[in-house]
């Protein structure tokens, strides 16, 4: 069985098999078996592609496109269904209006709609299948330990569902397969849709009602993403006669621009880039490997996938100019937004709005330079987003609380997860770590195509060092409070990942440039027929770098010998206890040091109105450009 | 071979000249202020004498973060000084500073976090300018990488005068000079005692001191690279832009953060930003 199928196929038996045993042993042998065995496939996968450039499948696909139809139609009647019985008129509109059309279209064209490959591997299939397939796997193990925890904490409130849990999340990993290695634009938008509505179910996993109202939201931004999604593809067989994604990447620009701008619209909304940004915040009440695993790492790339996939027929164009504006918009303002918050998990998920931000900018600018960085950035975000969002999760359940200010001191109690978010944090942003390569690249791709662009990357990286910064000091400030290890009764199924990712996150600033020889640049140079390769001069140095930051912990050898501890300077009205002191009426107070948030400045709801609409105006322009 | 040599001359030259021309500052400061200030050599004299001190520590490990602070602000330099990429430069100075950051959280005392809160704000105040000049650097010479950048047949300085005047504006950031001395400042009128730097003394502070002066000269290389052209007019123009900074610090009293955030990014909008989309705008 060819590579690809097995691996759609292979995580839609394990969900199966998880959704009719609720049993804790059966479900831990089937993960485990499950992300092993996506491991694997991916690897043979990175293999055979090596060899060969592009690789076609074709399929005998009657069959399985009515069974497609069915099951739209079936997802349709129980979308509407959720519509109607909570009041959200949007849903059933979005759901029915999408799925009559594909069916008339379907209906009507039967005949007409000839596919030559429905499945194909390239490069960069092979980039995004090993996030998925690796870090996929990882989560899923996480969630093994991580759901028992959670179920404990929540036992009253929240129903034990775990087999309908993880089926999901098997379902999702078999539906990203089908996205990635798609060919069919009605194959693409049939998985599409299983996201979707797969990120629905597990948003509202915890059945409260905050949970509920998140997952419509999410479903209707979804939906109108899938609606554009519908209409690109109808109307781009209708006018050019094609289906196939490897066939819409030879026509000419002007040809096609329209169905190209709607698809990268359901892109957009689909990596909640502004104004669609408010789901992914309100995704955030979902367990932390629904956070990890759809909101940041795979469900959301998907949507950059997209854009980058057709980034080639952007270029150039004013449609790809006003993308890459949206973009660089939502770039800039959810990074000032994410200074404000304090609740940990927002504070990740504004950062990854703002990370598919920059990846959508350069995806928009379509040149060779910015795809390479994009595609970049994809990689190094995946990993390190992962490893943050697994980190607070086991944080999140030992000190019972998600916002940053409850994290001082952690590098005492928690030392081990802590160093494990500082790594990820570093991969976030430092120097010589992955992210920063990207933003580097991206830069220097943008300073060349338009340098009005490259000033949303300049001012927003400024506002991400601050608050990642805010963060880790935050962890290193101790105040004698509390000091008991928190650390015990963390599983190894939550251990292997963390420590897997922190090791990857670090071993891919090494060999990204590896990754780039084999990876980035070859697929580039198919699409573009030139590429960059990386100065050698630069990687020496980086490496270098990297040594420095690395030998870092042998601080904690020479662990401050020859020094006299004394307490913080508290202007001599210091308690015998380090961290209180006497008030001006002799009580004792105790220290309190707060981060700077900044909420008066980089205020939500003032930033996020201004931008809404700016970006709906741009998107509306970009409609219009492609009419003239 | 060259290479080498250079970082030679760099490790031992650049705290030398870094010292003299502290104590340069501290002199003309005095005569502004009708004192006689103190010998030409009091920044060597004060560090000796720290480096004879006692360690004081809150945390144990904080002063391992001021060491690492101060072999990636040296090397930085180094970077610069053997004309290696300019926005590498950038990054490797963005590397240190966050460990300086770094060091003063995790001195885990009320005004060094304070001070850490508002050095963190000063570093998004400055960055873009600073980036914003590797890039007119870019768009002018065709390249990021500083040995180019001085090998070029451009005085640089006529091509990218606003953001020249953007870069000038946050000298007074860098050598933590008012009006813009908001995290620490080398004198005792600090709000917060001695800001992120209170509680470090004795070879740590000594680290401080002396990674400062690095960290100046490197600075003022990035004024020299405007007028790389005629080598005697940077290396003027680089003493002159310090000697303003000194003036406007015995003018002008420290402001608040929002002030120093708003006005460094509107003088990087307005005179980086503008300078840029000019020359955007010519190229085409």
């Amino acid at each position: 069985m060819p590579v690809p199928f097995f691996l759609i196929l292979a995580p839609l038996l394990a969900a199966i098999i998880l959704l009719i045993f609720n049993n804790k042993q059966v479900r831990f042998l089937t993960v485990i078996v499950c992300a092993t065995a996506l491991f694997v496939g991916c690897f043979r996968l990175l293999l055979d592609t090596l060899a060969n450039n592009i690789i076609y499948f074709k399929v005998e696909s009657h069959i399985i496109t009515q069974v497609m139809l069915l099951l739209e139609i079936c997802l349709a009647v129980f979308l509407i269904y959720i519509g109607i019985k909570n009041r959200k008129f949007w849903i059933v509109t979005l759901a029915f209006l999408q799925t009559l059309a594909i069916t008339i279209f379907e209906l009507v064209y039967k005949h007409a709609i000839i596919v030559e490959h429905d499945i194909f591997i390239d490069k960069f299939s092979v980039i995004m299948a090993l996030i998925v397939g690796v870090i996929g796997g990882l989560i899923g193990i996480y969630a093994l330990g991580y759901m028992k925890d959670f179920h404990q904490h929540f036992r009253k409130e929240v129903k034990d569902n775990r087999n309908m849990f993880f089926f999901l999340i098997f379902v999702f990993l078999s539906a990203m397969f089908g996205v990635i290695f798609s060919n069919n634009l009605l194959w693409l938008y049939f998985f599409w849709e299983i996201t979707t509505v797969c990120s629905f179910l597990l948003i509202g996993y915890k059945g409260n009602e905050e949970s509920k109202n998140n997952s419509l939201k999410a479903l209707k931004f979804n939906l109108i993403g899938g609606l554009a999604f519908a209409v690109g593809i109808i109307y781009l067989f209708v006018t050019n006669n094609i289906i196939e994604l490897d066939k819409l990447m030879s026509m000419s620009k002007s040809l096609v621009l329209l169905p190209v701008l709607l698809i990268s619209f359901a892109g957009l909304t689909k990596s909640a880039q502004l104004p669609f940004s408010g789901w992914l915040l309100g995704a955030m009440v979902a367990p932390t490997p629904v956070s990890a695993l759809l909101h940041s790492t795979t469900m959301v790339k998907a949507g950059v996938y997209i854009i980058v996939r057709l980034a080639a027929l952007l270029q150039g164009t004013t449609c790809g100019f006003m993308i890459a504006l949206v973009g660089g918009i939502t770039f800039l303002i959810t990074t000032f937004l994410a200074v404000s918050q304090s609740d940990a998990k927002k504070v990740l998920a504004y950062s990854t709005i703002a990370n598919l931000g920059l990846i959508v900018l350069c995806a928009g600018v379509g040149t060779y330079e910015a795809v390479w960085a994009a595609v970049l950035l994809i990689i190094f975000h995946a990993v390190a987003k992962c490893l943050l969002f697994l980190c607070v999760g086991v944080i999140e359940h030992k000190i019972h609380s998600r916002n940053i200010e409850d994290m001082s001191g952690l590098i005492v109690t928690m030392p081990k997860l802590s160093i494990m978010l500082q790594i990820g944090m570093s991969g976030m942003f430092l120097a010589p770590f992955g992210m920063l390569i990207s933003k580097w690249a991206a830069l220097q791709a943008l300073v060349d195509y338009n340098p009005l662009l490259a000033m949303f990357v300049v001012f927003g990286s400024s506002a991400t060092l601050f608050f990642w910064v805010k963060w880790i000091g935050r962890l290193l400030t101790v105040t004698n409070s509390d000091l008991n290890d928190h650390e015990e009764g963390i599983t190894k199924t939550q251990w292997f990942p963390l420590i897997s990712l922190s090791v990857l996150t670090v071993a891919m600033c090494g060999l990204f440039s590896v990754v780039a020889h084999f990876l980035i640049e070859p697929y580039i140079q198919e699409i573009y027929g030139t590429t960059i390769t990386l100065s050698k001069g630069n990687l020496f140095i980086m490496s270098i770098m990297l040594m420095m930051v690395l030998l870092f912990p042998l601080s904690f050898f020479n662990y401050g010998k020859r020094v006299k501890v004394v307490d913080a300077y508290l202007c001599g009205a210091n308690t015998p206890k380090g961290t209180s002191f006497y008030g001006s009426l002799g009580d004792i107070k105790a220290i309190q040091m707060k981060s700077y948030y900044l909420e008066k400045y980089f205020n939500e709801k003032k930033l996020l109105s201004v931008s809404f609409v700016v970006c709906i105006l741009i998107l509306i322009f970009a409609v219009i450009s492609t009419f003239i | 071979m060259k290479t080498f040599i250079i970082i030679l001359i760099y490790l031992i030259g650049a705290p030398l000249i870094g010292g003299v021309i502290a104590g340069l500052d501290r002199i003309i400061s005095a005569r502004m202020q009708s004192r006689v200030g103190p010998p030409i050599l009091q920044p060597f004299y004060d560090v000796f004498k720290l480096l004879q001190k006692e360690n004081l520590v809150v945390r144990r490990s904080q002063n391992f973060y001021i060491f690492y602070f101060f072999l990636l602000i040296i090397f930085t330099g180094a970077l610069f000084f053997i004309g290696e990429d300019i926005l590498l430069v950038i990054f490797a100075l963005t590397l240190a500073c966050i460990f300086f950051v770094l060091a003063g959280f995790k001195a885990s005392s009320p005004y060094s976090f304070i001070g850490a809160q508002r050095e963190l704000l000063q570093i998004m105040a400055y960055e873009p300018a600073v980036i914003l000049v590797a890039i007119g650097m870019y768009m002018v010479t065709g390249s990021f990488v500083i040995k180019n950048i001085i090998n070029s047949d451009k005085l640089l300085f006529l091509h990218l005068p606003g953001v020249f005047i953007a870069f000038i504006f946050i000298l007074a950031i860098k050598f933590r000079k008012s009006p813009f001395d908001l995290s620490t400042s080398h004198h005792a009128h600090q709000e917060i005692v001695k800001g992120i730097t209170t509680e470090f003394s004795g070879k740590a502070l000594a680290m401080i001191e002396v990674g400062h002066w690095y960290e100046n000269i490197l600075v003022l290389g990035f004024v020299y690279l405007f007028f790389a052209k005629y080598p005697v007019l940077g290396v003027i123009v680089s003493l002159l832009a310090y000697i303003m900074v000194i003036f406007i610090d015995n003018c002008f009293a420290r402001v608040k953060w929002q002030v120093l955030v708003v006005s460094a990014w509107i003088f990087a909008l307005i005179f980086g930003v503008g300078n840029i989309m000019i020359l955007h705008l010519f190229k085409n």
